[in-house]
């Protein structure tokens, strides 16, 4: 029989911070982030790979985390949604998403504004299509999406005067 | 939700895994993308005693050309195929990448994984079948190559040996003149299409040289439409052909009412999605561009 407590050593970044811990196999990477890391901002929904709302970014690209167990993150970089805000100054897409009304209940919010995020740093102008594509794998059921296509442009325009000052 | 606890390991090779795989026995389980395997875990429908991570061998993604062939390594994953100038080359291969769940999954999500768990709904067999596929294992005792239609076997069987895994999946990137298309039917996007239609074909002037159709998600395996290809074949395409064609994968199909729709419904959608299908893959051919993938709502 497999040994239930079989804990391993993981080192990993989380928004930047360099931590070391001692994790089960079988945890996953959306409960250890929120239980032993308590950074609850990230959300479970419906944690079988539908929802989103445990999306954040292992190495830059968005996934799932209750779709991904803690142990694979060894080695990784994370970034939560409490790693968007810098030095007291909210991230335009935060800022965004407030501006636009991208948000009701906001329990999707964590995981959409990752899914942005992961969006915008591919491609800094994106169409509706686009953008539409970007948030398939995030479910809201308050909004309608339509004020977070208009956030996500928003931030998109945010970004871009920020690059290059136009 | 957590899965029954495991105890968890890490291959350092290929080899090392088929090695770990021999070692712990049938309890045993590989962990590519786990975008299938750990939603299972966690219902308790997969309850593997040991896990085997392949995600920490170096250099097992790649998307390479060499000759007339592609090859995507094992742990290739969607999002990399999806993105890459060399898949590319194979159109139809891009339409699957694109549009296989969601950009998170798709992330994660590997092309090794999905031939081998082989979900009668997954959207890679479908694909790989309409073109010349090649499956490579790498067992304890070595390595073998087989015909994608060799390695399925059926729903969720494929011919990998308990302490075997795929290394590589070698594509051969269709002749001038050819063009293939992928259309799946999804409700939305993180779920497992209701139906879906492949079709990859090529032209000698305006008729049809040869053509694959292969229909996903209404068998236990993807299911290749001869009649279709054969009203098809040495033929001008024409809309009503194709409309024939179209008839012949709705008897073609052996759909199951479920969740996702009647089985009356899936035949009649998937009649669609090869119209659909062949339209753009004729298209292509032409050497004209169009842009088809998953469609959901």
């Amino acid at each position: 029989m497999p040994d239930a407590t079989q804990k391993v050593s993981i080192q990993l970044r989380v928004n930047g911070k360099l931590l070391a811990r001692e994790v089960e196999s079988r945890q996953l990477l959306v409960e250890f982030i929120r239980e032993d890391l308590e950074l609850t901002g990230t959300h479970i929904g419906c944690d079988t790979t539908y929802c989103g709302a445990c999306t954040v970014l292992m190495n830059g690209p968005a996934v799932k985390s209750c779709t991904v167990f803690a142990v694979q993150a060894d080695g990784a970089e994370i970034t939560t949604v409490e790693g968007l805000e810098k030095d007291g100054k909210l991230h335009p897409i935060q800022e965004a998403f407030g501006e636009c009304y991208g948000l009701q209940c906001g329990y999707c919010t964590p995981g959409l504004m990752l899914s942005a995020l992961q969006l915008l740093k591919d491609n800094s102008s994106p169409n509706q299509k686009q953008i539409r594509r970007a948030i398939a794998g995030n479910t809201c059921r308050c909004t309608g999406y339509q004020n977070i296509f208009k956030a996500i442009e928003t931030a998109a325009a945010k970004m871009r005067s920020a690059i290059h000052g136009d | 939700m957590y899965p029954q606890a495991f105890t968890y390991h890490r291959a350092s090779s290929l080899k090392d895994a088929a090695t770990l795989l021999s070692q712990l026995g049938e309890g045993a389980k590989l962990l590519a993308g786990g975008q299938s395997l750990i939603p299972l875990m966690k219902l308790r429908f997969a309850n593997p005693v040991h896990l085997v991570d392949l995600n920490f061998v170096q250099g097992i993604s790649y998307i390479q050309q060499k000759n007339d062939a592609l090859h995507f390594g094992a742990l290739a994953r969607h999002a990399e195929i999806e993105k890459s100038p060399t898949a590319a080359k194979i159109p139809i291969l891009r339409d699957c990448a694109a549009g296989i769940a969601d950009v998170q999954v798709r992330n994660r999500g590997t092309i090794g994984g999905s031939l081998a768990e082989a979900d009668p709904s997954g959207d890679w067999a479908t694909v790989l079948l309409t073109v010349s596929c090649e499956v490579r294992c790498v067992g304890l005792t070595g390595e073998r190559s087989l015909e994608l239609s060799e390695f399925l076997k059926d729903a969720y069987t494929t011919s990998l040996a308990s302490d075997e895994l795929v290394s590589e999946v070698v594509v051969k990137v269709p002749q001038e003149n050819s063009g293939g298309a992928y259309i799946a039917f999804k409700r939305t996007a993180p779920v497992y299409p209701t139906a879906s239609a492949a079709v990859q074909l090529s032209l000698e002037g305006d008729r049809c040289k040869d053509i694959v159709i292969m229909l996903g998600c209404v068998g236990l395996l993807p299911i290749r439409v001869r009649e279709g290809e054969s009203v098809l074949r040495d033929q001008k395409i024409t809309p009503k052909l194709i409309e024939s064609a179209a008839e012949a994968a709705r008897a073609a199909a052996d759909p199951q009412s479920d969740m996702r729709g009647s089985a009356e419904y899936k035949r009649q959608l998937v009649g669609a999605l090869v119209k659909r299908a062949t339209e753009a893959a004729l298209q292509r051919a032409r050497g004209q561009q169009v842009e088809v993938s998953h469609i959901y709502a």
